[in-house]
């Protein structure tokens, strides 16, 4: 059968004074997804482009696919290779193990057993946001009648990629409700809230339970192990302890603890040199963050200091640990709740990329401070696009007088 | 130096009157629907609390504290007067809230008629009082209380211009009939909130 026609044929009961007009946006949604929605503009003005929201969203998430991929590895690589090193560790100690062992073994050269090991871990903190996110974005279209976007897939996709590995899955469940529904909903759907939904249900997460979002047992999904993300290996022992576990490209790379699909750099970079290509995400606010992260840093090194190792971390180093690039590249170029202005797009980039610094190096409670410098810089957004648009008006006005 | 800077920054930043400890709700909730209106709010109560401040600084210091009214009678020095504190602190705030209400009204007038009623509510902003409730209970000296004065105002005027920027931005949203007004602008301030807590632990 031919879905176009099975898809035309029900479509009266879903329109207003069908049976099921109550289930519209559900039908809409599958219906957008398997083909081009056919309504067109009938005033002006009229623009003719292949681009619309709904491409824009798509496009965004399949750009996360490299990091996706090379996180889950990554997950299994870390994993393994701490097994291979503690022949006393087992596994994960939770459930997953009962998915791994049949299919797979722990050996850290081995591309599938590292990838199916992420995967086991991986997949279901995905399809926990997917459904339960899901569910607040079709209850919410359903009842007060607006169209389910398609923005929510990559706020899960962002979201699920930001969780460390071994986060249980009911927080991850309660973390997108909150994204979701504060974050977005309560505003009126996507393109109406101020802070990014993945970013707002991450950090209700991180203040609501940091023992399992941030410390040093969650980040590799091994029980009864250890281990500090370079940021806090940075913060506590200095640069010198950095310089012996790794090397710089080794964080490029992105073969090290954290979470599952902010370690690598250059994965995320192809993804966001597509984003860029296409002109989804702004580069002006990505070269605002570079800048303001470069000055910043540097000026903490110029500072120095002899009790806070983090003072002398350069910038090349803060570009690659941490959820830095992951941040930069995905969230921080989030056209709703960034500035809008091209000139306010510097700004908010810089203000990200020092506020960033700013909490790694003089915050000793937080190690890393990209997701909440992103949340700060939302919330000045609005006010940083009035002060341009103020600015050009009387720019303007003097120009014309 | 560097200690004062640091107060300064924390009384904007971590210690922030609006965003951290909730004070000032009502002018913060009501002032906030215009940038324009939400700025002239936060000029005046920058200039309310840096003067307030170390103002009630010196009544603490030189009339209120034990023995501070020795300089008067050698008999005083058991009188204790801080009982009086909450009455003089809200009396010199009162007073000045009427002195820059003149002052406005007469030079200016557009930011007078744009703040209304709630400029002599500056009075019982409880922002205010904090701050002074603040300096009393942290011991902070005279030129401490002037910093920390000045940045309380600049921290408050920063959250209610933010709010205000949010606000008109929100706008254009699509909020739930019972959430609208209010209720809608209580989830932004807990969001704000939640942006702020980004400075929670920071040591200066």
């Amino acid at each position: 059968m031919n879905p176009r026609k099975y898809l035309d044929q029900i479509a009266p009961h879903f329109e207003p004074g069908g049976k099921y007009q109550k289930w519209y946006p559900l039908y809409e949604a599958v219906d957008t997804i398997l083909y081009m929605p056919n309504q067109t503009t009938t005033t002006a003005p009229h623009i003719r482009d292949g681009i619309d929201l709904k491409r824009v969203m798509i496009t965004v998430w399949a750009c996360t696919f490299p990091a996706m991929f090379f996180g889950m590895w990554n997950l299994g690589y870390q994993a393994n290779l701490t097994i291979a090193a503690n022949p006393a560790l087992t596994g994960s100690g939770t459930w997953h193990q009962y998915l791994i062992a049949p299919l797979a073994g722990h050996d850290p050269n081995n591309l599938w057993d590292c990838l199916w090991y992420g995967a086991v871990h991986f997949i279901p903190i995905y399809a926990v946001t997917f459904l339960v996110g899901g569910f607040w974005e079709v209850l919410f279209a359903t009842i007060r009648r607006h169209e389910i976007n398609e923005g929510f897939f990559v706020s899960s996709v962002l979201f699920a990629l930001s969780c460390p590995p071994n986060l249980p899955l009911w927080m991850v469940a309660l973390g997108i409700s909150f994204g979701i529904v504060i974050g977005k909903e309560v505003f009126g759907g996507t393109g109406k809230n101020f802070l990014n939904p993945a970013l707002t249900g991450r950090a209700f997460l991180y203040f609501a339970y940091p023992a399992s979002m941030s410390g040093d047992a969650v980040w590799t999904a091994v029980d009864g192990f250890t281990g500090a993300t370079m940021l806090s290996v940075a913060a506590q022992e200095g640069m010198a302890a950095v310089h012996q576990q790794m090397t710089w490209w080794d964080g490029f790379f992105g073969t090290m603890q954290g979470s599952i699909g902010e370690t690598s750099t250059l994965m995320i970079l192809i993804g966001g040199i597509a984003l860029i290509t296409m002109r989804i995400a702004s580069w002006r606010i990505i070269a605002g963050v570079l800048i303001g992260a470069a000055a910043t840093a540097t000026l903490f090194n110029l500072i120095g200091s002899a009790t806070n190792p983090m003072f002398n971390m350069p910038f090349h180093w803060h570009l690659v640990l941490g959820g830095f690039a992951f941040g930069m590249i995905f969230m921080a170029t989030d056209p709703v709740s960034a500035s809008m202005t091209h000139a306010g797009r510097y700004w908010f980039g810089a203000l990200i990329g020092f506020m960033c610094v700013l909490i790694r190096v003089a915050n000793p409670a937080f190690p890393e401070g990209m997701m909440l410098a992103i949340l700060f810089a939302n919330l000045f957004a609005p006010l940083i696009d009035h002060v341009v648009v103020q600015a050009n008006i009387k720019r303007r006005q003097t120009h014309d007088a | 130096m560097e200690h004062y800077l640091g107060l300064f920054i924390r009384a904007i930043f971590i210690e922030n009157m609006a965003l951290a400890f909730f004070l000032g709700m009502c002018t913060f909730l009501a002032i906030s629907k215009k940038i324009s209106a939400a700025f002239g709010l936060g000029i005046a109560v920058i200039l309310v609390l840096g003067i307030t401040v170390p103002l009630n600084n010196l009544i603490l210091t030189h009339l209120l504290t034990p023995g501070a009214l020795a300089w008067l009678n050698p008999a005083f020095t058991q009188v204790d007067l801080r009982f009086l504190g909450l009455l003089s602190y809200i009396g010199v705030i009162a007073a000045m809230v009427q002195i820059l209400e003149m002052f406005l009204d007469k030079y200016v007038p557009v930011l007078y008629n744009a703040l209304g009623v709630f400029l002599p509510l500056i009075t019982v902003n409880c922002a205010i009082l904090g701050a002074s409730l603040f300096m009393v209970e942290r011991d902070y000296n005279l030129p401490e209380s002037a910093v920390f004065g000045a940045g309380a105002g600049v921290g408050w005027a920063l959250a209610i211009v933010a709010l205000a920027g949010i606000r008109e931005k929100l706008k254009y949203s699509d909020v739930p009939k019972g959430l609208e007004g209010l209720g809608i602008t209580f989830i932004t301030v807990g969001l704000m909130s939640l942006g702020f807590m980004s400075f929670g632990g920071i040591d200066i």
